[in-house]
């Protein structure tokens, strides 16, 4: 009964993907298998099942019944449900996520092209995220119920609730037209797009490769005022629980006994309390990590950042069912194991988490 | 009749909710919710938030007696006009007023939060109670599908549903209820863990009540307080979402008068005309934080545990 209990407080604070944290890493793997088989099993439903005609889309809707039906056949739309699904899985196992109608190529090569842009404004967000959400959490916790308290509590319901791509676009009004501080959409100004070499794919990085300064603080300039704008909603989250963690800890005995024996409060509170706070911080940062993937879509629309999310929208706009769905499947995986390496992170750094 | 009821009730209504001998379970339910209401009352910020939120209400239900004007009605001899005493919020690019496209765009959203959650919260209810309440591979074979759903960022799938059902308002809300349910699974089936080994199920079961009245009766009422918790908490998400599927030209269909599409519609006037863009966006976020102010204070009060 207290084990329930104390599991479910435990479940409340960190990534509940994998139910099965207090289980062995067998009982992970399995759990990691079954969820990738339901991402491929509702992808692939969503795909075949729900009431769009694949094979109407490619052909039109003025084709020949002999055409159509052939198209059908090709297509392996004739085969049973559960055959189309195993060919399905075992195509997707091999790398083979079909064709793009939109580009005419195959959809993992336009993954890959596209991936980077969003891992790069990702990772940025992130970092900004951490850099202020734990101060300002700190902060917060320090001065539990004044008014720097409330100020960040307000500041973060202020971040869930704002529409991600209405700031995007105020931001773009502000900075971008009228004080003009950063530079407009794409990662790189129109002019200097073809002189860069994509070896990573990581604008920041491939402009350093290459050793030129202007590029690298242009591409600084495409990507500050997207990065921001993303890094608000795990900035939030994460100075959130930043906040709950230290709280949790700073009401801990040992914190009493270091104030009895005369540390200096700033040590205790970013050493001893803080210290401590880091280990379930590192769950938090890595579910807004893959949280991020996800507000991206928006970001990446309103600044034509040539990333995952607007390439599953443009695919969309098209009905490009092919490049939706592998679209999804990647963000799905991507978030899956993000979930599992928090987890996998959490049994490394928290001793007692391995018992 | 009234002078006979103010006479019984209105002297003796605060000690009766306050009584600490209830005559009744009606009594003690009322005292319960009355305390509930005066720990709600006391936090500011949660009287705000609901503030907003019936005004969402009100502003739906008035929508044709507060708009100025017809939210559809095009007359591009006024179109683009900033903001000024006969057009309060200015006028889109189609003349239409923005004031009274604001106020109609106000059913959409409290339509889309209600339909899904009508929709998604007792599915998860019931998926969760019954995961939780029979344990064992019931547990473990809904569980999966419940973490599986999880596995996807809620935006992207429901993208891809809008994908596959094609764009429109009920396919969005569609989208939204398919992606909004697991959460409430999981927490109905772990307060129903908490509680489905206590003595009074056993009483209940004793008595000769069925596993579906056991159910509904005596392990769903238990669980409501934490989902109350959580769908206000979420109802900011699924507007955000939703307008975000509108933003995108997937949710809601033009002329339709809903915010995200009316953002969408703005951009092109960005720079100069800012105000088509920006009013609708202050709507989107005035309502998504009343329901995150409520709901937060709403966690304070029927859910201790979640609270700091």
């Amino acid at each position: 009964m207290f084990s329930v209990l104390r599991s479910n407080r435990d479940g409340r604070k960190r990534a509940r993907l994998f139910s099965g944290t207090g289980g062995s890493f067998i009982r992970l793997v399995f759990s990691l298998i079954i969820t990738l088989f339901g991402l491929l099993l509702v992808t692939f439903l969503i795909g075949r099942v729900l009431p769009i005609d694949p094979v109407l889309a490619a052909v039109g809707d003025r084709a020949p019944q002999a055409v159509y039906d052939r198209v059908r056949e090709e297509m392996g739309l004739n085969l049973p449900l559960w055959q189309q699904f195993y060919i399905y899985v075992s195509n997707i196992l091999q790398g083979d996520f079909g064709r793009s109608v939109l580009t005419s190529r195959p959809v993992l090569d336009d993954i890959k092209r596209v991936f980077p842009a969003t891992l790069e404004l990702a990772t940025v967000a992130t970092i900004i995220g951490v850099a202020l959400g734990i101060p300002m959490g700190v902060f917060a916790a320090v001065h539990k119920g004044k008014w720097p308290d409330h100020l960040v509590r307000i500041f973060g319901l202020v971040g869930y609730s704002m529409p991600i791509f209405w700031l995007g676009l105020m931001g773009l009004m502000i900075f971008y037209m009228k004080l003009g501080w950063v530079a407009g959409p794409g990662r790189l100004d129109a002019f200097y797009v073809d002189f860069i070499e994509p070896t990573t794919g990581l604008m920041l990085i491939d402009t350093l490769i290459e050793g030129d300064m202007d590029l690298f603080w242009n591409a600084v300039s495409h990507i500050i005022l997207p990065a921001s704008i993303l890094a608000y909603f795990s900035l939030a989250y994460i100075a959130r629980m930043t906040r709950s963690f230290m709280l949790e800890q700073l009401g801990q005995e040992y914190i009493l006994t270091a104030r009895v024996k005369g540390i200096s409060e700033t040590r205790i509170i970013w050493r001893h309390a803080l210290g401590n706070v880091m280990v379930p911080l590192v769950t938090v940062i890595a579910l807004s990590y893959a949280n991020l993937l996800e507000g991206s879509v928006l970001t990446e629309i309103i600044f034509s950042w040539p990333g995952l999310g607007q390439y599953i929208t443009n695919s969309l706009l098209k009905a490009d069912m092919n490049a939706v769905l592998g679209g999804t499947i990647v963000v799905g995986a991507v978030f899956i194991g993000v979930n599992l390496l928090s987890d996998v992170l959490y049994r490394l750094l928290d001793p007692r988490a391995r018992r | 009749m009234t002078q006979t009821t103010s006479r019984l009730f209105k002297p003796g209504l605060r000690p009766w909710l306050t009584s600490d001998t209830p005559q009744s379970r009606f009594q003690a339910r009322c005292g319960r919710a009355w305390m509930g209401w005066l720990k709600l009352a006391e936090n500011r910020l949660a009287m705000v938030g609901l503030g907003i939120v019936l005004s969402l209400v009100l502003v739906t239900l008035l929508a044709p007696v507060l708009a100025p004007y017809d939210p559809l009605a095009a007359d591009l001899t006024k179109r683009i006009q900033s903001p000024n005493a006969q057009h309060w919020f200015g006028t889109d690019q189609l003349g239409r007023d923005i004031l009274s496209r604001v106020i109609y765009g106000a059913q959409y959203t409290l339509m889309v939060v209600a339909l899904v959650v009508i929709t998604a919260a007792p599915v998860g209810l019931l998926v969760g109670t019954i995961a939780g309440f029979f344990g064992g591979w019931v547990d473990s074979v809904l569980m999966r599908i419940t973490d599986i759903f999880l596995a996807f960022p809620k935006l992207i799938l429901a993208l891809a549903f809008v994908a596959a059902l094609g764009p429109g308002l009920e396919n969005a809300i569609l989208a939204i209820a398919l992606t909004a349910w697991p959460p409430y699974a999981r927490i109905a089936r772990a307060e129903t863990l908490t509680v489905r080994k206590s003595d009074y199920i056993y009483a209940a079961r004793l008595q000769g009540v069925s596993n579906t009245g056991l159910i509904l009766g005596h392990i769903t009422p238990m669980c409501l307080s934490s989902l109350v918790v959580r769908v206000t908490l979420d109802m900011a998400g699924m507007i955000l979402i939703a307008a975000g599927l509108g933003f995108l030209g997937l949710g809601a269909q033009p002329p339709m008068p809903e915010w995200g599409a009316m953002v969408s519609e703005g951009r092109q006037f960005l720079l100069e005309q800012w105000w088509v863009s920006t009013v609708p966006g202050i709507a989107i976020f005035i309502v998504s934080l009343g329901f995150n102010l409520l709901g937060d204070g709403l966690r304070d009060v029927l859910d201790p545990r979640g609270g700091d």
